[in-house]
């Protein structure tokens, strides 16, 4: 109680006061202004039209809204690229399971994957978006913390090294699609796991969580060269991305689920790329599935991949792989 | 109504009032915090490439620091605990305190993920297709957004009732503040889920994660108070009773006890066995294939962690004169073992045995140092309104910015301090 100094709560406002406040006010606002001064660089498209903001989700869509945001798609991806394109909407087939099979011991890592791949999915071409990544491994192990990424040689292969294509295994047990918050991911009835790229709000959770390293982020705004735009598109494939959401390997959908082949194993120059539907006994990857000795990458982390690597065997090793092969044939 | 709004106001005005001292470091603060706007500008723009993160190393600065202030704000609860539980009234008044820090905290993780987001244009897909219980990241959102509201709501009704020289009625926050306990260790436990969930990421998939969390919390978020204490104590007429401050020492002392054994363990499991997925572990500590970007840093933190450890294990008097400086040693340490520490390492090498080393760009860092400022910002402006409505300053009928309210019927029922320095008692 030695120094009570009451200090009123609503002085009356002076005029030294009044300025004194306008200064601070406008003081402020040039700060603020200041702060957000790179927005200025925004373009057009960096911000949603109310269309793409009311946008539902993929599964929530109806055949006409679906339509609708077709078009939409297709108008922007021809104002963004200049060419005109088609964004279908592929659904997939009846008592279909896709599955990949792939032989080591054809491989030459001559990386013509990967480059069909970037080709026919429009990727960002800068920086380079790939979803392939072929490891050079030394004979004798798999393990993958031996294996070279950035291998650059004259010729492939090399003699002392196998060649180990790896991307999306499309698993049965995805943890991508466990950990996404929005659902913006999700495994269709033919194993294939999509993403709807308008849905995705870019945490990249799923990124983290995947044990392939299958899945990549646009860091930077896309670049197409409009005479790399490859214009058979599919909503959930290879539609142009934008900057900020996530994108994989689909299987090439788009073909695929209308009856042709992933353009990296179109590609492939020695075959050892096998694609088809596991659920028909007599197709191709069914059958490498029955007699080859196949195995999966990281069978510990428990995913159930749907991509099946196996080396040749010359020889059958028992009665009954003979006669299966037999069979077969 | 018409009163909560005359009350909001008044808070507001008052956080533009203060000596030059207050002034010179609110307006640090508020330049700090308009550079990382800038910087979060010019990401929002050109996008995530603005950062040292890619494909490799998806989460880097942003979810460190956002990982080590979800302890800090835990940790509010071990004031709680004692108080509600033990009925420790030393503590009781440093609740608040504690509290406020912790919705500060929570406030800048919350940025700290958004600003994480690739496209936080359509953070309210969140509402629309929120996918709970199954991502442990829908979990995260809940219980931080959770304990955001139940602090906010503690805090808030006990300075309002103080304000209108109400008696807080007991069943309007206790029930909170038992529920807010519980919830504490939630936040931080669903935090470590986020990370442990992962099975592709064996640095993280341990079980040890999450009481290791807990541990480095509940030393760091103490740590933390009582630096903001001593300096509220110093540069206030609050007087911050040293027996708190003691108590607070122990709890640090325990849980960094405990959190360098965990730690110890952690060690031991991921080297002695020398499997593969040791890998990260040895980039951690030792470097992998001749990189090295993180070695000095995590053996600065043991060392730093030491450092505080050995401050904190002194004899009692002299451990308090050296306290400040251990505090600071133990929360840079946490700071860096929990964030460079855990988040990066469990990306390198990457799933498929690649190394890309990972160094925050300086425009991630300007938007970190924003938000941390902001959270300063917002603490410091929380204390300011707090000390004069808890020692009854300023209330519903009176505002004194200076000289004391010995007669303040709050200060005493409060077991506030009402004797601010240097005046005579009598």
């Amino acid at each position: 109680m030695t120094d009570p100094s009451p200090t009123p709560d609503s002085s009356e406002p002076t005029r030294r006061g009044v300025l004194k406040g306008g200064l601070t006010v406008a003081g402020a606002t040039a700060a603020v202004a200041g702060a957000l001064s790179p927005l200025k660089d925004l373009e057009g498209d960096d911000l949603p039209s109310i269309q793409k903001l009311l946008q539902k989700h993929y599964k929530e869509m109806s055949p006409e809204e679906m339509n609708e945001a077709l078009q939409r798609i297709e108008k922007e991806v021809e104002q963004r690229t200049g060419v005109e394109v088609t964004v279908k909407d592929v659904k997939p087939q009846e008592g279909v399971e896709f599955v990949y099979a792939l032989n080591l011991s054809r491989c030459i890592g001559c990386r013509k994957c990967v480059h069909a791949c970037v080709a026919e999915n429009n990727q960002s071409r800068s920086p380079e978006i790939q979803y392939i990544r072929v490891l050079e491994l030394p004979k004798g192990t798999l393990d993958v913390e031996m294996s070279d990424h950035h291998y650059d040689r004259e010729a492939v292969p090399d003699d002392e090294h196998f060649y180990m294509p790896v991307q999306c295994h499309q698993c049965k047990n995805p943890p991508c699609v466990k950990v996404c918050p929005v659902e913006a991911t999700w495994q269709e009835p033919d194993g294939i796991t999509v993403i709807d790229y308008d849905w995705c709000i870019g945490c990249r959770y799923c990124e983290a969580a995947c044990p392939y390293w299958a899945r990549r982020f646009n860091y930077a705004e896309p670049t197409l060269p409009p005479e790399d735009v490859n214009p058979d598109m599919a909503y959930l494939s290879n539609r142009p991305r934008e900057k900020g959401v996530m994108e994989k390997c689909t299987f090439c959908l788009h073909r695929t689920r209308e009856g042709r082949l992933p353009a990296c194993l179109e590609v492939c120059p020695v075959g050892a790329r096998k694609f088809g539907n596991v659920l028909d006994p007599e197709s191709e990857v069914a059958q490498i599935l029955r007699n080859k000795r196949v195995f999966i990458l990281k069978a510990e982390v428990g995913t159930m991949p749907r991509f099946f690597y196996y080396f040749d065997e010359r020889y059958p090793r028992t009665d009954e792989q003979v006669r299966a092969m037999e069979e077969d044939r | 109504m018409k009163e909560y709004l005359r009350f909001l106001r008044r808070c507001f005005r008052l956080s533009f009032v203060g000596d030059w001292r207050y002034l010179g470091w609110m307006t640090l603060l508020t330049v700090l915090s308009l550079l990382g706007l800038n910087a979060y500008c010019r990401q929002f723009v050109y996008g995530l490439a603005t950062t040292g993160m890619t494909d490799q190393v998806s989460w880097g600065l942003y979810i460190a620091n956002f990982t080590f202030l979800v302890g800090v704000a835990a940790s509010a609860v071990m004031l709680v605990i004692p108080v509600y539980i033990y009925r420790n009234k030393e503590l009781h008044d440093l609740v608040i305190f504690g509290e406020l820090l912790a919705v500060a905290s929570i406030i800048m993780c919350l940025l700290f993920v958004t600003v994480d987001l690739g496209r936080v244009d359509r953070a309210h897909h969140l509402f629309l297709r929120f996918h709970f219980p199954i991502s442990m990241l829908t979990w995260d959102v809940v219980v931080l957004s959770g304990y955001l509201l139940l602090n906010l709501h503690i805090c808030g009704y006990l300075i309002y009732c103080a304000y209108r020289h109400r008696k807080p009625s007991r069943i309007f926050y206790i029930p909170f503040v038992f529920l807010a306990i519980f919830w504490a260790v939630s936040i931080h436990t669903v935090t470590a889920f986020l990370y442990v969930g992962l099975g592709g990421r064996p640095f993280w998939n341990s079980a040890i994660i999450a009481p290791r969390f807990l541990a480095s919390a509940f030393a760091g978020g103490p740590a933390v108070l009582i630096i903001a204490l001593r300096i509220i104590d110093r540069f206030t007429e609050y007087e911050v009773p040293e027996k708190a401050i003691r108590t607070l020492r122990n709890i640090v002392t325990v849980a960094m006890i405990i959190s360098m054994f965990l730690l110890a363990c952690e060690v031991f499991t991921e080297f002695y066995t020398d499997s593969a997925h040791g890998a990260s572990a040895r980039y951690l500590f030792l470097g992998l294939h001749g990189h090295s970007g993180l070695v000095p840093w995590i053996w600065s933190a043991i060392a730093l962690d030491l450092i505080g450890l050995g401050v904190l294990l002194l004899p009692v008097e002299l451990s308090l004169k050296y306290l400040n400086i251990g505090c600071l040693a133990l929360i840079v340490g946490i700071w860096i073992e929990k964030g460079m520490g855990l988040i990066i390492p469990a990306f390198i090498p990457s799933p498929l045995g690649e190394i890309v080393e990972y160094t925050p760009t300086w425009n991630e860092i300007l938007v970190s140092l924003g938000i941390w400022a902001f959270g300063l910002l917002l603490f410091t402006i929380f204390v300011r309104i707090s000390i004069p409505v808890l020692s009854g300053r300023l209330a519903i009928d009176r505002l004194y910015l200076r000289g004391s309210v010995a007669h303040a019927p709050w200060a005493k029922r409060l077991k506030m301090a009402s004797k601010p320095k240097g005046e005579p008692q009598s």
